[in-house]
């Protein structure tokens, strides 16, 4: 590799060509502010919050896009650059909504902290603000333009990570917002409510729609029997916000915490994803020996769904008709386990908490309410949960381990892979294997469609049939596994999508890292370890060795695929539009 | 090919146009038909001439007689009296501001003695629907030379040695920003014409491309060969209908004869050219940004390096000039580089074209020698101030510029001059201001220009051009604070340090300057709460001088508020609260007895 050698404050640092000045700084140790910036996604020098001298450059320069070139001298720390930092930082907090002590954001907020760290003590530039706009149409994201930086961050995740692209930079000059085009609602347009804009939001411009209060009331109200289900990635994100380190695994902190903040029962959606296993490996052999729409691809990912919808309907039918585990439980909790327990459903309130902002949409669908209620009452986030326990005085690292409730807290390692990107393939693996073969699967771990790479292929040999897997994270990959399908290029017989990068584990209701973090550690890649962590330490980690999903199909459901299986845990697609219809 | 005796030329440049050139066109057709003088006089439609204040203008050859102002009505007397019987229409000639006189020839016009016109050679000359009219002027000449004569080499070291630089803003050197393009490893590459001119006022680029379209057609080609590109682009806006038009017109005639297409001149050749209309923000002038928009993205500048020349249009190597630059190279490449930097200035080649406004007799476009004073230009050529009015200062290079005092009239115009007095060449935008025009009201009349066209990308533009705003709206509204030039100064200094792209970096310049040579104007506006040019309406109020009054109620029926009142033949008052500020009173006054103060 051609190596360049540059001054950095007096320091020689050596970097690859086509390095930039910050890249070799942060090589160097040497702290340069950013707040644009966003490693590999928002690389634009829009802030001008990281200038630095340039020995012979007229103006300063931002180093977040400046190439570094040889025998190049830098200085990141002079009077004039720290003058600029502080200049342009106090005009940002002119023009910024300053209510941070009630702002979802306060103490976790990178404008918060880098004024902290410039030493801002006033505002010297006062004025106008830009005109507030307040979105809380959709049932997932809000959007607060009182204290949007115009930073874009989430305007490139929005295009280039997941490929949607319905935020954008609205009017010009002092007017300039993000939002979506004519200034419509995410609600009106083709949003996925993934919350991947949130994850990257480094102020509190976007936030999730907050639930806590209806579960508050819920929790509250002695009529209601309030469950909880929790998703695979709650387990290895939730410590984060309590000072544990990244991806710690807090599984039976869970059950401890939960039943402090008042749930008469907690449960699994590990549960529901054994039971997922259990119907969506049971449609996929089915459409592989009959004949039927192939590629079979996965349906856990409510954010996926709605992507598939608006942008590619013409392969609706190649969505598996599952409901995820949230949906499959919330149906199951509502029937099954309502006549067993003998309480009656209309008093059951079913939580989930859940690391995603989509499945806020997803609990709110018209279909989603087969058992004759809404089947999920209210869903949370790992940061609403977190805000919970904090209202309600729970440390999460100061709990005792507690098991999970019977019968739909029990769950296998298959069910927590679930929270990884390639999980989901990887438990269907393991079960359809034993289905089609009638052996018992040695090596488990199927380590190809493991990892953070974006797109993963393999060929798996199960009994003698070749099966092309495909596996996708991040909605930008989606497309081109996508793309590749319609094009009759690529000869899949089984996809597994998420829509976020890493899958579950790096959703968009996880807990948020900085820009300085997420360069420093893949929050998706320690999350997602963590996650197969959890897996090797269970029994039992074959979906179909789930004794109490067994004893869920013997009881109740008959077999996978059933009549009443159709009725609880399948669900139908619909073509949706790009633009609202006028 | 026919021989006529006489040449009416009729220009039909915008300005001409906006004052009823189309009719006058017209007229002369039809009056020309009925004489049976068809034969005889032909009528051409031309591009702009320069003084577009007087329009619609027209000139008759052989004589050479710059007719002004004229109306479809005065047809049938030019017809006769200077086409029919020789004799010139003396009261359509053009009048000199300074010694009244008519003139009888273009030549003898102060407006045009001083000028020399490289880059407006054609305008107002050739007819340019027509190529033919171009070819026979020299046109396409310069590219069979390029084509047949030079290496690719050799055409950027002619562009070098002329010392051309960039005519759009930056005075960048033209051969330099060539050799990158052509230096920069790739196949596909792009030459882009830069006609998004926006500063307002400025509209030398307009008048190229409506009056000499071929012009940049064949710079763009010579450019496509020095650097090795196939294809071309030219950003105009769409509020330029008619250079539109024309280039499209120019583009299909060149495509027509082989001069533009395939295998150009049987040279073996390839260049194309494909028009792209921007929507008129100003910000997509900027080269990163008018790219993005070609290519169909919102108008927003990037950070540089990379250089357009490295990864320009789609990624390609792309070379980006401005019209007047285009314009400027055929001449070079037939008269030579030495020819042409014989011309101007050390460091500042060639001509460049000014688009003179504001309070000044002629206004207008002029293209002078670089190095010209600014006193030539504006009492020269410009022919003074109006209304005996005392000259105050020249505002040059558009919104990004700076006031110039008139203590440095005498300062030669040159790209570096410009800078060091805290100006700049821009794109040739040259606003005259008398003793009437505060300083601070300009200051913040540019500034809300750029606050406005401010892409609101990075917030040293989207903000500080706000909050500086502002502060001069507080200083104009008699508000303004003890320490408010310090924060202007300070706020300004950061914003041209650390902004992304050239239209935040320059935003304060004539705030800078304004405040550097007419500081006291600020002081009394903070300190005394006083307009010295009394154009700041907060600050000043009417007073009627009862010694002066005949009460002679004039003032009365003009002022719409009904705010001025006194018995006949008595002093009359104005009451305050109800006046508006309006001026009328002080304007209609015979007596000179309202006062503002």
């Amino acid at each position: 590799m051609d190596m360049v050698t540059l001054t950095i404050d007096g320091q020689k640092v050596e970097v690859p060509k086509g390095s930039t000045v910050l890249e070799a700084a942060h090589k160097a140790n040497i702290k340069i502010p950013t707040l644009c910036f966003l490693k590999g996604i928002n690389e634009i020098g829009a802030c001008r919050m990281c200038v630095v001298e340039v020995k012979g450059a007229r103006a300063l320069q931002a180093s977040c896009v400046l190439p570094v070139s040889e025998g190049m001298e830098v200085i990141t720390n002079s009077p004039a650059v720290r003058e600029s930092r502080k200049v342009t930082l106090e005009l940002l907090l002119s023009d910024h909504n300053l209510e941070c002590p009630t702002c979802v954001r306060n103490l976790n907020c990178e404008l918060q902290k880098l004024s902290e760290e410039l030493g801002i003590k006033s505002i010297r530039y006062p004025g106008e603000k830009h005109a507030p706009r307040y979105d809380d149409f959709s049932p997932s994201i809000v959007r607060d333009a009182s204290k949007c930086i115009l930073c874009r961050r989430c305007v490139s995740v929005c295009h280039k990570v997941q490929g949607v692209g319905v935020i954008s930079p609205n009017h010009r000059g002092f007017n300039t917002v993000i939002a979506p085009v004519f200034d419509l609602s995410l609600a009106e347009v083709a949003c996925v409510n993934c919350g991947q804009c949130i994850m990257a939001c480094p102020v509190g411009a976007l936030k999730e729609k907050d639930d806590t209060d209806k579960v508050w009331q819920a929790l509250a109200d002695p009529e209601k029997h309030v469950i909880v289900q929790t998703a695979p990635a709650i387990r290895v994100s939730l410590g984060e916000e309590f000072g544990e380190g990244r991806g710690a695994i807090v599984t039976k902190k869970l059950p401890a915490a939960l039943r402090r903040l008042g749930f008469d029962k907690v449960f699994d959606t590990d549960f529901s994803a054994d039971l997922t296993i259990m119907e969506e490996g049971t449609e996929f052999l089915e459409r592989l020996q009959n004949g039927g729409k192939l590629p079979l691809i996965t349906s856990c990912s409510p954010g996926w769904i709605k992507f598939c919808e608006h942008y590619y309907p013409e392969l609706l039918e190649n969505l598996s008709t599952c409901k995820s585990p949230q949906q499959m439980f919330g149906a199951i909790a509502k029937t099954y386990y309502a006549q067993k327990m003998g309480i009656d459903p209309s008093k059951i309130f079913v939580v989930s908490i859940m690391p995603c902002t989509a499945k806020k949409f997803e609990a709110q669908r018209p279909e989603m309410n087969s058992s004759g209620y809404q089947d999920v009452d209210v869903a949370l986030t790992t940061r609403e949960l977190s805000r919970m326990l904090k209202e309600a005085g729970i440390d999460v690292s100061k709990l005792p381990d507690e098991e999970f409730d019977d019968p739909l807290g029990i769950s296998t390692g298959a069910g927590a892979i679930f929270g990884a990107t390639g999980g989901v393939m990887e438990a269907a693996l393991r079960t359809v294997y034993e289905v089609v073969t009638g052996k018992e699967l040695t090596n488990i771990e199927f380590t190809q469609v493991r990892g953070v790479e974006g797109i993963k292929e393999a060929t798996i040999d199960v009994g003698g049939t070749k099966v092309n897997v495909a596996v996708a994270h991040g909605l930008s990959n989606a497309r081109k596994v996508l793309d590749r399908v319609k094009s009759g290029e690529a000869n899949y017989h089984f996809i597994e999508i998420m829509c976020c990068p890493g899958g579950c584990v790096g959703g968009g209701g996880q807990p948020i890292l900085s820009s300085e973090e997420r360069w420093d550690t893949d929050y998706r890649e320690v999350r997602g370890n963590a996650i197969y962590e959890v897996d090797r330490s269970m029994k039992l980690r074959k979906s179909h060795e789930n004794p109490a999903v067994q004893t869920l199909y013997k009881e109740f459901l008959g077999k996978p695929l059933s009549e009443k299986s159709h009725h609880l845990l399948h669900t139908h697609y619909t073509k949706r539009p790009l633009y609202p219809e006028v | 090919m026919e021989i006529y005796r006489a040449h009416v030329l009729v220009c039909k440049g915008t300005g001409c146009t906006a004052s009823g050139s189309e009719n006058v066109m017209e007229a002369f057709q039809k009056e020309i038909e009925k004489r049976g003088l068809s034969k005889e006089v032909r009528v051409v439609q031309t591009g702009c001439l320069g003084l577009c204040e007087l329009g619609p203008n027209v000139l008759i050859y052989p004589e050479g007689s710059y007719y002004c102002r004229v109306k479809a009505e005065d047809i049938p007397e030019i017809v006769e009296e200077h086409l029919v019987k020789g004799r010139i229409v003396e009261r359509l000639l053009y009048k000199e501001h300074l010694t009244e006189e008519r003139l009888r020839s273009l030549t003898d016009i102060d407006f045009y003695k001083k000028q020399k016109r490289i880059a407006l050679r054609n305008c107002g000359l050739i007819n340019p629907e027509v190529i033919e009219e171009y070819i026979a002027n020299d046109g396409y000449k310069a590219l069979a030379k390029v084509l047949t004569q030079m290496k690719p080499q050799e055409v950027i070291d002619e562009v070098k040695k002329s010392g051309l630089r960039g005519r759009g803003g930056g005075g960048f050197p033209t051969g330099n920003k060539w050799q990158f393009a052509a230096n920069a490893k790739g196949d596909i590459k792009y030459v882009v014409c830069n006609a998004d001119e926006g500063d307002p006022g400025a509209f030398m680029d307009r008048s190229v491309l409506e009056g000499d379209p071929h012009s940049v057609l064949e710079a763009m080609e010579i450019a496509g060969y020095a650097i090795g590109a196939q294809e071309g682009y030219i950003y105009v806006r769409a509020e330029y209908p008619i250079a539109v038009k024309r280039l499209e017109i120019a583009i299909n005639q060149a495509r027509e004869r082989g001069l533009l297409g395939k295998n150009i001149l049987g040279t073996g050749f390839n260049f194309d050219i494909f028009l792209r209309l921007g929507s008129g923000a100003f910000v997509c002038g900027e080269e990163t940004a008018l790219l993005a928009s070609v290519e169909g993205r919102r108008g927003e500048p990037r950070p540089r390096p990379p250089f357009p020349a490295n990864e320009g249009l789609w990624g390609k190597p792309t070379i980006i000039n401005n019209v007047e630059t285009y314009a400027n190279i055929p001449p070079i490449i037939l008269n030579g580089s030495d020819w042409f930097a014989s011309i101007g200035t050390e460091r500042s080649k060639g001509t460049k074209v000014f688009a003179v406004g504001g309070k000044i007799n002629n206004t207008g476009l002029v293209e002078i020698p670089m190095g010209t004073t600014l006193r030539e230009v504006i009492y020269e050529i410009g022919g003074g101030i109006p209304n005996g009015k005392k000259f105050k200062a020249v505002q040059t290079g558009g919104p990004s510029g700076g006031c110039i005092p008139a203590s440095l009239l005498d300062m030669p115009i040159e790209y570096d001059t410009l800078v060091q007095a805290g100006s700049m060449m821009g794109s040739g935008g040259m606003i005259v201001m008398d003793e009437d025009n505060c300083m601070v009201d300009i200051a913040k009349f540019f500034l809300t220009f750029t606050q406005d066209e401010s892409c609101g990308k990075c917030p040293p533009c989207r903000i500080g051009t706000k909050r500086m705003l502002e502060i001069l709206e507080r200083i104009t509204n008699g508000e303004g604070k003890e320490g408010d030039i310090e924060l202007l100064e300070n706020l300004a200094k950061s914003i041209k340090a650390s902004a992304l792209c050239g239209l935040g970096q320059t935003a304060p310049n004539p705030v800078l300057s304004t405040i550097r040579y007419f500081r006291d104007e600020y002081e009394a506006h903070i300190k005394e709460k006083r307009c010295p040019a009394g154009a700041c309406k907060a600050l000043i109020h009417y007073e009627v001088m009862a010694d002066k009054c005949r009460g002679c109620g004039l003032c009365v029926k003009v002022c719409p508020t009904g705010a001025i009142s006194g018995e006949r033949k008595q002093p009359h008052v104005i009451d305050q609260e109800k006046c508006i500020k309006c001026n009328s009173c002080f304007d209609r006054c015979p007596f000179g007895a309202i006062k503002k103060a």
